[in-house]
């Protein structure tokens, strides 16, 4: 067989597939949301601006990515920089602490919606413990600050996870000299893990944070199932506009939306946490 | 070396010294699993408690106050199993994952191998549209891929939604075979065809038996991504819903009862497969960070 054909025909259907399914729906998105009747413009941008949910949603989404991403950077690096002190147990436990990552989002939403709804676990657990008489309810529409913190609170459960595989993989990386020599110099633990974890661990913070942000900004059926409708947010919006309203112009716009702020969040993780070039292995 | 004892090299310490040094280092461990037990126990319990839901029947579910003790009754899960559409849905889901899982190893495997094992123009190219689609929200996708199903019959149908489902799971398909493929010594191929085995056979009889366990992994992985997937599901399917959506699109309607058990359902295949494949999870994501 001709080996200079060999490598291209093995990589033909993975090629073809991703013009298929990616590339060319991605180009798609974009005619469609420019496209309103038969003329271009930006008619349904200002239809998606104009309506009152917009500007909420927009914010909401923001906001919520702002909050959860450091919470659950701090927290995985907690809980990596733990598990990398352990002896006895360690694979057990980096297995329990990576369980969310096979876990729904609609599934950990609903979980949460068993703890914080009216009767559920946490206003039980209140009651056996005598401070709560009656349920209370959490989850209503008016109480906007208490959906949020919900949804926060699911997010951080369900998805730290995956920060945190990407953190002990490149932890795992770093060759153990350096904080050997480190602690050789008299380097508390704190300094260690400042001076010389992290600098080490920046291409893995990078991906874990692009990786993590543009997740945030999909944040769909956590807010579904803890907030119906009582919590706008882009990703929610877009499939409220494709199927209750039916207008696919309006949902191809918000998806224009998740992307650009995406791809501004992902240029702003790569130049923030770039490698400079002599540092690179 | 190992013959000589270790001699003191400053003479003995202050005995409480050593003492307190002792105390310190228990008393650190003691803090380490205090914190590991707890961190355990907020993945855990959540979990816990949503099974204890499935396991009670409808009317507790929405008592007052609750038990922190499931009655192990099957009310729900049968009320469930019953309820019009689930069983469907669930069999959809199935199907979608379990074609999304062969097609992401047989699309992505060769790449892999591709990647791994030659040189060639456009290579770094498509490593890039590779990584790209990771810092793109993919589920999006669904949107414009909705209009173009309706024009080629593939609307509402199990295929379209795992065509989907696979450039999700793809991307980790490639990279993941690749590294797989690069931890086989290209010297043991050459000595099967030096044995007088073809390209083909040399493949076949040396590298897959060495990597199978690492592709069966990621193809388990490519299930999990399917399964749990909900918003293009949602997008693509109406009739032939996956239990993901059906579950998303009953939401305001169901009542509580029957969201647990479907939670429970979901979550459990999950965690087990998860399971099998935990050993490969950091190898996983090590590779996908470079």
């Amino acid at each position: 067989m001709p080996s200079r054909a060999l490598p291209y025909l093995l990589l033909a259907p993975a090629a073809l597939f991703l013009a298929a399914f990616f590339l060319y729906p991605a180009v798609q998105v974009a005619v469609i949301a420019f496209t309103r009747g038969d003329e271009v413009g930006l008619a349904n941008f200002a239809r998606m601006a104009g309506h009152w949910k917009f500007d909420t949603a927009l914010w909401n989404t923001i906001l919520l990515a702002a909050v959860v991403v450091p919470l659950q950077l701090a927290l995985a690096l907690f809980m990596g920089q733990i598990v990398t002190q352990m002896g006895r147990g360690r694979d057990l436990v980096l297995y329990v602490f990576t369980i969310p990552l096979g876990i729904s989002d609609l599934a950990a939403g609903i979980i949460w919606l068993a703890i914080l709804e009216q009767n559920g676990f946490l206003n039980s657990f209140l009651y056996h413990l005598g401070l709560l008489d009656s349920p209370v309810a959490r989850l209503s529409y008016q109480n906007t600050l208490g959906l949020f913190v919900a949804v926060a609170i699911a997010e951080i459960w369900r998805a730290t996870a995956i920060m945190l595989v990407i953190l002990v993989a490149g932890m795992g990386l770093i060759p153990k000299e350096y904080n050997e020599a480190a602690e050789v110099f008299g380097a508390s633990p704190w300094q260690r893990f400042v001076k010389v974890t992290l600098p080490l661990l920046k291409p893995s913070l990078q991906t874990a944070l692009i990786l993590r942000t543009i997740l945030a900004f999909e944040v769909f059926a956590v807010v579904a199932a803890l907030a119906g409708t009582s919590m706008p947010m882009l990703m929610g919006e877009t499939y409220a506009w494709e199927f209750q309203l039916q207008d696919r112009g309006v949902a191809a716009s918000y998806a224009l939306v998740i992307l650009g702020i995406s791809i501004a969040s992902t240029l702003v993780f790569l130049w923030w946490l770039r490698t400079p070039e002599e540092a690179r292995a | 070396m190992t013959a000589t004892a270790p001699l003191p090299a400053h003479g003995a310490a202050p005995s409480d010294e050593i003492a307190r040094a002792l105390d310190l280092a228990r008393a650190k461990r003691w803090l380490v699993a205090a914190v590991v037990t707890i961190l355990c126990l907020w993945v855990l319990v959540p979990i816990y408690l949503v099974l204890v839901n499935a396991l009670s029947t409808p009317s507790e579910v929405s008592g007052w106050p609750k038990s922190f003790v499931p009655s192990f009754a099957m009310e729900s899960l049968a009320f469930f199993a019953g309820y019009r559409g689930v069983a469907e849905a669930l069999l959809n889901s199935v199907m979608v994952a379990a074609i999304t899982m062969v097609l992401s190893i047989v699309i992505g495997a060769p790449a892999g191998y591709a990647l791994a094992r030659f040189d060639f123009a456009g290579k770094n190219a498509f490593r890039i549209l590779v990584l790209m689609t990771r810092a793109f929200p993919l589920p999006l996708l669904a949107l414009p891929l909705a209009v173009a199903y309706i024009q080629i019959g593939l609307d509402d149908t199990i295929l379209g939604l795992a065509f989907v489902h696979t450039m999700l799971a793809m991307p980790f398909a490639v990279l993941i075979t690749a590294s797989l493929f690069m931890g086989v010594p290209f010297e043991l191929e050459e000595a099967a065809w030096t044995l007088g085995c073809t390209r083909l056979q040399a493949f076949v009889k040396v590298v897959l038996p060495l990597v199978s366990p690492g592709i069966a992994a990621s193809a388990v992985f490519a299930f999990v991504v399917s399964w749990n997937e909900v918003f293009a599901a949602a997008v693509l399917t109406i009739e032939n819903r996956t239990l993901t959506a059906f579950l998303l699109q009953s939401l305001n309607v169901s009542p509580l009862h029957l969201k647990f058990a479907g939670a429970a359902v979901l979550v459990l295949p999950a965690l087990l497969f998860l399971f099998a494949v935990r050993k490969y999870l950091f190898a996983m994501w090590g590779i996908a960070n470079r």
